[in-house]
């Protein structure tokens, strides 16, 4: 059971947690002509790293959405930032 | 082998008596015994049979690291399976039978077996049980090993709740080296806790009499732990460490007799030391699996916790000066007993069910024990499960902790360090470093576990079977057979051979069978490398992991405010989608439903339908946020306006349905269905997050916040007009799908027009204590209470999808009939692109349909398959059936592909290898004109 640090509520459990997604991941514009296989890739694709990621979660109890640096390998958390740009610094 | 209790010495209690049974047979023992000990000191010697060659088998160990002792406990009402005699305490009425053996451990008519050893050597299963397949043969060869039994029933109570608990320094291991450092730790200011798997602490420290600065064992231990509670650090005995998680967090078990089920602690630790000491391992001579062949070093635990002699005349064999020392307390104790260095004779143990002597080259001595020490091996399984490496000491022929985390360190003989006096520096020294926040740099003392115990290696020459594994029943000859098959990696010789697969995953015979095959294949140790340690370092109840979250713990429903207003009217409350809601009032199901649905077309009926998501979106890009994530158009709804929308995923399918309102200019209210509100919540958090400007748009869940009252039935305008006087629900002023807002009883109130029945319905949202004064008033003006099982029935004659129910994760609004938008909206929306993919664009989608069965048929199951053609396959399901009261005939919604082009088509319906006929129909059976929606 890891424990990962939320920028709002410090660290917690990671059953508080929902992983969201890669972080980073645009959505093409989708008026004008997407490829099927652009689209699959944008749908699909993960890079999946073996080693330091950069993913997207969520903290179920507070409901706000950070990015989290970490280790994929060695579990470590490397970094958080929150995703308000008010908040950034 | 032929134990006895001596008449003092040990930490048991003398004065009272322990009653217990083995096999049947009435035995004593005393408060303090292990089962194995209290067995021992009444002389029992043979314990059960082999798995696999039904062999006869006695006590090896003193502990965990026990492969043979396992026996079925009966305590009271409680069967155990499969305990380890080694590791349970004794306690007043335990009832233990042996295992393995048919009919019993003396008489065991399938020892046969053992007779046929050279035809069941490495891999006998893969090589023989492939026809017609494991699967075949699998159950009778379970029977054959004779494992324990499981008392289901009782498992399922053995349950406790978890603790959780946390520590600035946890210590695994209260020995010498555990006591030390955790002293060291306290006194520096650490918060220290202290945990051991064994009844009383102080680990081998008895085994070994005194501590280096010459006090008593006994003194030492209690001294330290009073220091260490002293210093405000705890120390748990009966408690084991399970695991090594991530994160430091360590899963505990803490033991409290077999009356009571274990709890388990989760512990997070901010650092953890491992005291966790060594496990002696085996020598490799002929019949080294008989009964009286030992651990020498679990002769000496044996005596010194439990003042049992193991034997009268005993032979020891070692290499070492730690086992030679022990010799002479044994036989200060009155064992007769004789060290012999074997050189590299063969040495073969005689006797069947009990050691009778030893062969040694040509010499023959005979002895009722034969005491064996073949080294040491540090005991590393949760430093290897928390992340640490190991490195191969090739002098001491042993792994010892490698390069780690930082955050867990390693102290005593399980780091190397066998001579105690050493251990105990290092041990202090570690601990003041894990209690320091800015430790010195500077290197601690190195282990040097040969030289502590003048390890000279025993290499007796082969004479006979011998064992390397005892709980898997794996021979040498085994191992060798497998490596000259090829097997010669660990990870294959393990799985080939189950050498270390046994529930004590090892713990004695792991390095030597990997020496054995690094000699074999002529590669060093680390070559062959090790196999991974895995959680749970012992066998533990499944209940006591799964604690007490099941069913309503795991997974409590949610309540409704109106909740005791429904109990009162007689409410049959059940759980719907997460919520404990109504099923229908008063009467028998059978009664209540079909009268409930009549209220409805006929009268006026009232449902709370409160549990419906409702998620306020607002701020200036409200508009633009909800025109992103709703298939419909949004931003150009005016206030007081409501449009029916689906929410999309990227590939174009449904995750839910609700209808937007437009309460002002920058303020949305959005409903989803009831089961699906926290993961709308979820994914429009996502999008609002992520993609859009956070800044401009705020959602929130107002669900627990206003109850809603659906009004609904062709009185329901005239009903709900005299109620609330003031708020305008006229066709003119209230139409279809809009929303007004007005009073009620001086609280704020919404009034939504919006029909999931077919008929007149008005949703009147207003907080909790106003609602039940509606309900009431209501009630007293003729309203019929409607549950959800009616609900569901007037929802299906009217075709309306539930989502989730009707839709599966493949279904797309134009598989629901709804494509207008598809090519209308101008901005881009979550789904667009996938709603023009390949998988979108397919002929053979399913689409929903009504199904109809012929006159006088039963309504259709659902989830049964719709099959067509030459070859049947399923081109769909039924979703929603039930009996129509208005219809007077079954009702039925169903995905089925190209439905929509197959109205009036005949269709079979297969369920449960039963076929049926029935026929594509439009999906809205009732008032297909919604003629209804808008009735006086």
């Amino acid at each position: 059971m890891q424990l990962f640090p939320c920028p709002f509520c410090g660290e917690r459990d990671e059953r508080e947690f929902h992983f969201v997604g890669e972080a980073g991941k645009r959505r093409p514009d989708t008026k004008t002509l997407v490829t099927d296989k652009l689209w699959a890739g944008y749908l699909h694709v993960r890079q999946n790293p073996k080693g330091p990621s950069r993913e997207v979660w969520r903290h179920l109890t507070c409901n706000e959405l950070f990015v989290m640096e970490r280790d994929t390998l060695s579990m470590e958390v490397l970094a958080i930032t929150v995703l308000r740009k008010d908040a950034a610094p | 082998m032929s134990g006895y209790r001596l008449d003092e010495g040990g930490l048991i209690d003398r004065s009272r008596r322990l009653n217990f049974s083995f096999d049947g047979r009435s035995l004593a023992g005393h408060p303090g015994d292990t089962l194995a000990s209290a067995l021992l000191a009444n002389g029992v010697w043979l314990l059960g049979r082999s798995f696999k060659y039904h062999r006869p088998r006695g006590i090896w160990g003193a502990g965990a690291e026990e492969p043979n002792a396992f026996l079925d406990l009966r305590l009271g009402r409680r069967q155990i399976a499969h305990c380890l005699a080694t590791a349970t305490e004794l306690e007043e009425g335990m009832m233990a039978r042996s295992l393995g053996g048919w009919p019993g451990r003396r008489l065991d008519l399938l020892a046969g077996l053992d007779r046929l050893h050279p035809y069941l050597g490495a891999g006998f299963y893969h090589k023989t049980f492939f026809r017609p397949g494991w699967r075949f043969w699998e159950p009778a060869i379970r029977r054959l090993a004779g494992r324990g039994r499981i008392d289901l029933a009782g498992a399922e109570q053995y349950r406790s709740a978890p603790i959780h608990d946390r520590a600035g320094l946890l210590v695994v291991g209260a020995g010498l080296a555990g006591l030390a450092a955790a002293r060291a730790a306290a006194e520096a200011g650490e918060d220290v806790l202290v945990v051991d798997e064994q009844h009383l602490p102080g680990g081998g420290l008895h085994a070994l009499g005194r501590a280096p600065d010459g006090t008593g064992a006994r003194q030492w231990i209690a001294a330290q732990i009073a220091a260490i509670e002293a210093a405000g650090g705890r120390v748990l005995s009966a408690t084991t460490a399970l695991g090594v998680h991530d994160h430091n967090l360590v899963s505990l078990l803490r033991a409290r007799g077999l009356a009571v089920p274990p709890r388990l602690i989760e512990l997070r630790a901010r650092r953890i030391l491992l005291a966790t000491g060594a496990i002696e391992r085996p020598l490799l001579i002929g019949g080294n699996d008989r009964p009286g062949v030992m651990s020498a070093w679990a002769a000496l635990e044996y005596l010194a916790r439990y003042g049992v002699l193991v034997g009268r005349d005993m032979v020891l064999l070692s290499g070492n000066a730690l086992a030679e020392a022990g010799a002479e307390t044994l036989r200060a104790a009155g064992a007769r007993i004789l060290v012999l260095d074997p050189g590299s004779d063969p040495v073969e143990v005689l006797g069947r069910r009990r050691v009778r002597g030893l062969r040694i080259g040509a010499k023959q001595v005979s002895c009722d024990t034969v005491l064996v020490s073949g080294g040491y091996s540090p005991n590393l399984a949760l430093w290897c499960q928390g992340g640490g490496g190991l490195d191969w000491d090739q002098e001491a022929e042993a792994f010892l902790p490698g390069s780690g985390p930082g955050t867990l360190a390693v102290a005593g003989a399980a780091a190397g360090f066998f001579d105690p006096a050493r251990a105990l520096e290092h041990a202090q020294i570690l601990g003041r470093r894990l209690s320091d926040p800015d430790p010195p740099s500077g290197s601690l003392p190195a282990p040097s576990p040969a030289a502590d115990i003048g390890l000279k290696r025993l290499r007796p020459a082969g004479a006979g079977r011998r064992w390397v594994d005892l709980a898997a029943d794996v021979t040498v000859a085994e191992l060798e057979e497998a490596a000259a098959e090829g097997y010669d990696t660990v990870e294959h010789l393990k799985r080939y051979t189950a050498l270390g697969m046994s529930a004590d995953q090892g713990r004695s015979s792991n390095v030597t069978g990997l020496e054995l095959l690094a000699r074999q294949a002529q590669r060093p140790v680390p070559e062959i490398g090790t196999t991974r340690f895995r959680p749970p370092y012992r066998p533990v109840p499944l209940a006591s992991l799964a604690g007490v979250q099941e069913g309503r713990l795991l997974a409590p429903p949610k309540r409704m405010a109106l909740e005791p207003v429904h109990r009162d009217a007689g409410g049959a409350l059940r759980e719907y989608g997460g919520w404990l809601r109504p099923g229908w009032y008063e009467k028998r199901p059978a009664e209540a439903i079909p009268e409930e649905v009549r209220a409805v077309r006929e009268g006026v009926g009232l449902i709370d339908v409160s549990p419906l998501g409702k998620i306020e979106v607002m701020g200036p890009g409200a508009a633009r946020f909800l025109d992103f994530v709703c298939y419909a158009s949004i931003g150009d709804l005016g206030v007081g306006q409501g449009r029916y929308s689906f929410l999309l995923r990227e590939d174009g399918s449904i995750l839910d349905d609700g209808v937007v309102f437009r309460l002002g200019p920058r303020h949305f209210l959005l409903t989803c269905s009831s089961a699906h509100a926290g993961a709308v919540l979820a994914h429009l958090e996502t999008w609002r997050q992520d993609v859009q400007d956070p800044d401009k748009v705020f959602l929130h869940d107002t669900t627990g916040r206003w109850q809603s009252l659906c009004v609904s039935g062709p009185g329901a305008r005239e009903m709900l007009a005299a109620l609330l006087p003031n708020i305008d629900l006229g066709a003119a002023g209230l139409a279809h799908m809009g929303i007004n807002r007005g009073r009620f009883d001086g609280a704020p109130a919404r009034v939504a027009r919006l029909s999931f029945t077919g008929e007149t319905s008005f949703e009147v949202s207003l907080p909790a204590t106003p609602a039940r004064a509606l309900w009431r008033l209501a009630i007293i003006k003729g309203a019929r209470p409607v549950g959800m099982e009616a609900l569901d029935i007037l929802r299906a004659e009217k075709g309306h999808v539930l989502v989730g129910r009707d839709t599966d994760s493949e279904t797309m609004p134009p598989d629901l009939g709804f494509a207008a938008w598809l090519r209308k909206k101008p901005s881009p929306y979550l789904g667009d692109r996938g709603l023009v993919s390949e998988a979108a664009r397919s002929r053979d989608r399913r689409q929903l349909v009504g199904l109809r069965v012929p006159e006088g048929a039963a309504p259709l199951p659902v989830g049964a398959h719709l099959v067509a053609g030459r070859q049947p396959r399923s081109q769909g399901f039924v979703t929603t059936s039930c009996l129509s009261p208005a219809l007077g005939r079954p009702v039925a919604l169903a995905l089925l592909e190209r439905g929509r082009a197959r109205l009036g088509e005949s269709v079979t319906v297969w369920h449960l290898g039963k076929t049926r006929g029935a026929v594509v129909a439009p999906h809205c059976a009732y008032d297909p004109k919604g003629e209804r929606l808008d009735a006086k």
